[in-house]
């Protein structure tokens, strides 16, 4: 950025592969020990919770079945072994993509990850894009006059809706838009009477949790990029800016923006938990037919080994997230460096 | 420096200040006011139904409107708001009695200790905490003391931080060389010394912390894995809103919910105001 001047645009920086590739090898190094611990701690609190496997896996059935069975049953799912042999055997059979079977979607844990991730992934990528979208904008017009009205509502905005829980602004979001005004559908991923699913269907039925879930996410990112930007405003760069005769666009968006954003980039990554407990409750909300929804259905009727893999799996999504940030803070601030 | 929410710069933005931490005083006085007084003193019944008066839209006799089987919303509210409170405040209180002996613990005893503690509480932030509160509840099955010991158990990682790095910049301090020239033990500079010195910062964590665990219970609530259904608390009432919202009645969903935010808005008010206060240099960042 600020030898930007000196070494001219034409002599671009190459990217520093070595130490980047370093950095997520030693982050790969800590994250294992991390999901081994996590995945432990699973297996912990299940035994240490009245929770039964046998009695899950029976269900209805277990209530008539005979002792001997039951038994039986006890001694084909493992459940008489200690903690630790559990562990390990559910471990392995991870690591060869075999997380056992989801009691309630009735189908082998994998597969239900792998149906349900690409909507998921879709939803949470919808909403990114609009919160950096519109934090992106609302923060520079608010930067740009600070104290004003624009800054002040927005400002006042933002920490209401910072405060608000996105499954309430999401049931609000139905009310309005599919109830009281008819324009878009209240949830699910296609219309009841179609069962094939076109791309039109599924853009409409997209429009309100990706905003849901965008605006909930929407405060962080104004309140970020105005204090960026506003910070950057009251610095040399701007002022030589100014000084050279630059237009109020080209000062704002060409160098109070750039440097502005900086902050708000390099910490998308670490955004990853809210994200996920964003879409834990619009999904919800939606019935959206995501793995985050999946983990609620999980979880409300104890299919212990589908929100295990689940949790492990969104805690590998925070690591990389946390990756994802401290590299692009490597690369926006080569004083930083790699060697975290 | 630019200015902040909570900054003042000049006397018009000291004024807006002084009105927003009255305006914040002022709420969180009438809502702990509303939560202790109104449940003794009405003498109504919370959970009387009375279906000839079933989803009333908001008038006079009802500021709040009524819920699908006739129960008053506004009353139903301030019930809620008493057990959202009560268990945000149980849940803080423990998070931050955990976070600050770990913390303590960790930068007192140091070399391999502190290295073993910080690294589980970093194993600790790599799950999403909603998430994490899910999981527990899910195989305790939903009451009261698994919501509090889940909101808990994802929050005191934060203090825990907070506590331990303050306690290491304090062991520079002259005051504590002081201590340890006077043949003071280890136990005694923490207790005596270090502790009531991060005591200030614990607290305002623990402050910040009531909406925040406010937020985990409803969320739990809403999801159908927090409280019983008998205990209304404002996720549970938003809970139970549902299918009159699906009827068009959008009163039921609506009040719970200013009933979490106003709360919110007015802590973190004043904690803002607290912050300055006592770490005056420091940024104020953002609110939750």
């Amino acid at each position: 950025m600020s030898t930007g001047l000196i070494e001219g645009k034409t002599a671009r920086r190459r990217l520093p592969w070595g130490p980047m590739a370093r950095m997520a090898g030693r982050r790969a190094l800590f994250a294992a020990p991390v999901l081994l611990a996590v995945t432990f701690g699973v297996f912990a609190v299940a035994d240490a919770s009245p929770f039964d496997p046998v009695k899950a896996y029976t269900g209805t059935a277990g209530l008539t079945a005979s002792q001997e069975n039951l038994d039986q049953i006890r001694a084909n799912l493992g459940v008489d072994q200690p903690l630790t042999t559990r562990w390990w055997n559910w471990l392995t059979a991870a690591l060869t993509g075999d997380f056992g079977d989801s009691s309630v979607m009735r189908q082998p844990v994998a597969d239900v990850i792998a149906e349900r991730m690409g909507w998921s992934v879709l939803l949470a990528a919808s909403a990114f894009l609009i919160a950096i979208v519109l934090g992106t904008a609302l923060g520079v017009l608010a930067a740009r006059r600070q104290g004003g009205w624009l800054d002040r509502c927005a400002s006042a905005a933002a920490y209401t809706l910072e405060a608000a829980p996105a499954f309430w602004l999401g049931l609000l979001a139905i009310w309005f838009f599919a109830l009281e005004l008819g324009v878009l559908p209240a949830g699910g991923l296609t219309d009841t009477a179609s069962d094939v699913i076109t791309p039109g269907q599924v853009a409409s039925h997209l429009v309100l949790p990706a905003a849901v879930l965008g605006i909930s996410q929407l405060p962080w990112f104004f309140l970020y990029v105005r204090q960026g930007v506003a910070d950057a405003l009251d610095e040399d760069p701007v002022r030589g800016a100014r000084a050279r005769g630059l237009s109020e666009t080209s000062v704002l968006l060409g160098h109070a923006l750039r440097s502005g954003m900086l902050p708000m980039l390099t910490l998308i990554g670490s955004r990853v938990p809210e994200l996920i407990t964003g879409a834990l409750l619009v999904e919800t909300v939606f019935s959206w037919p995501g793995i985050a929804a999946a983990t609620v259905e999980a979880a409300t009727s104890v299919d212990f080994p589908l929100l295990a893999a689940l949790t492990v799996l969104a805690t590998t999504a925070v690591l990389l997230g946390n990756l994802l940030s401290d590299l692009l803070y490597g690369l926006a601030d080569p004083r930083v460096g790699f060697d975290g | 420096m630019a200015d902040t929410l909570w900054r003042s710069t000049g006397r018009t933005r000291r004024s807006t200040r002084t009105v927003r931490i009255s305006f914040s005083a002022v709420t969180v006085a009438a809502v702990v006011l509303a939560v202790l007084i109104v449940p003794p003193l009405a003498q109504l019944d919370e959970q009387a139904v009375d279906l000839s008066k079933k989803l009333l839209p908001p008038s006079w006799e009802h500021p709040f409107g009524t819920d699908d089987v006739g129960r008053d919303l506004l009353l139903r509210c301030v019930y809620g708001l008493r057990i959202s409170l009560l268990v945000g405040l149980v849940a803080a209180l423990v998070a931050t009695v955990v976070g600050t002996l770990v913390g303590a613990a960790a930068a007192a005893f140091g070399g391999w200790t502190d290295r073993i503690v910080m690294r589980l509480v970093d194993t600790f932030a790599s799950v999403p905490h909603l998430l994490l509160g899910i999981f527990i509840v899910a195989m305790f099955r939903p009451g009261v003391w698994p919501v509090i010991a889940s909101v808990a158990l994802t929050h005191w990682l934060s203090t825990a931080r907070i506590v331990r790095s303050e306690v290491l910049s304090l062991r520079s301090r002259p005051f504590v060389d002081a201590a340890i020239s006077g043949g003071a033990s280890r136990l005694r500079l923490t207790a005596r010394h270090l502790l009531p010195s991060v005591l200030p910062q614990a607290g305002l964590a623990a402050v910040l912390m009531v909406p925040h665990a406010m937020w985990h219970e409803s969320a739990l609530s809403f999801l159908g894995l927090g409280l019983p259904t008998h205990q209304a608390s404002l996720g549970n009432l938003v809970q139970s809103a549902r299918s009159s919202l699906l009827a068009g009645d959008w009163w039921p969903t609506l009040f719970p919910g200013l009933f979490l935010i106003i709360p919110t808005l007015a802590i973190a008010g004043l904690a803002g105001a607290w912050r300055e206060r006592i770490n005056p240099r420091r940024r104020s960042e953002l609110m939750l």
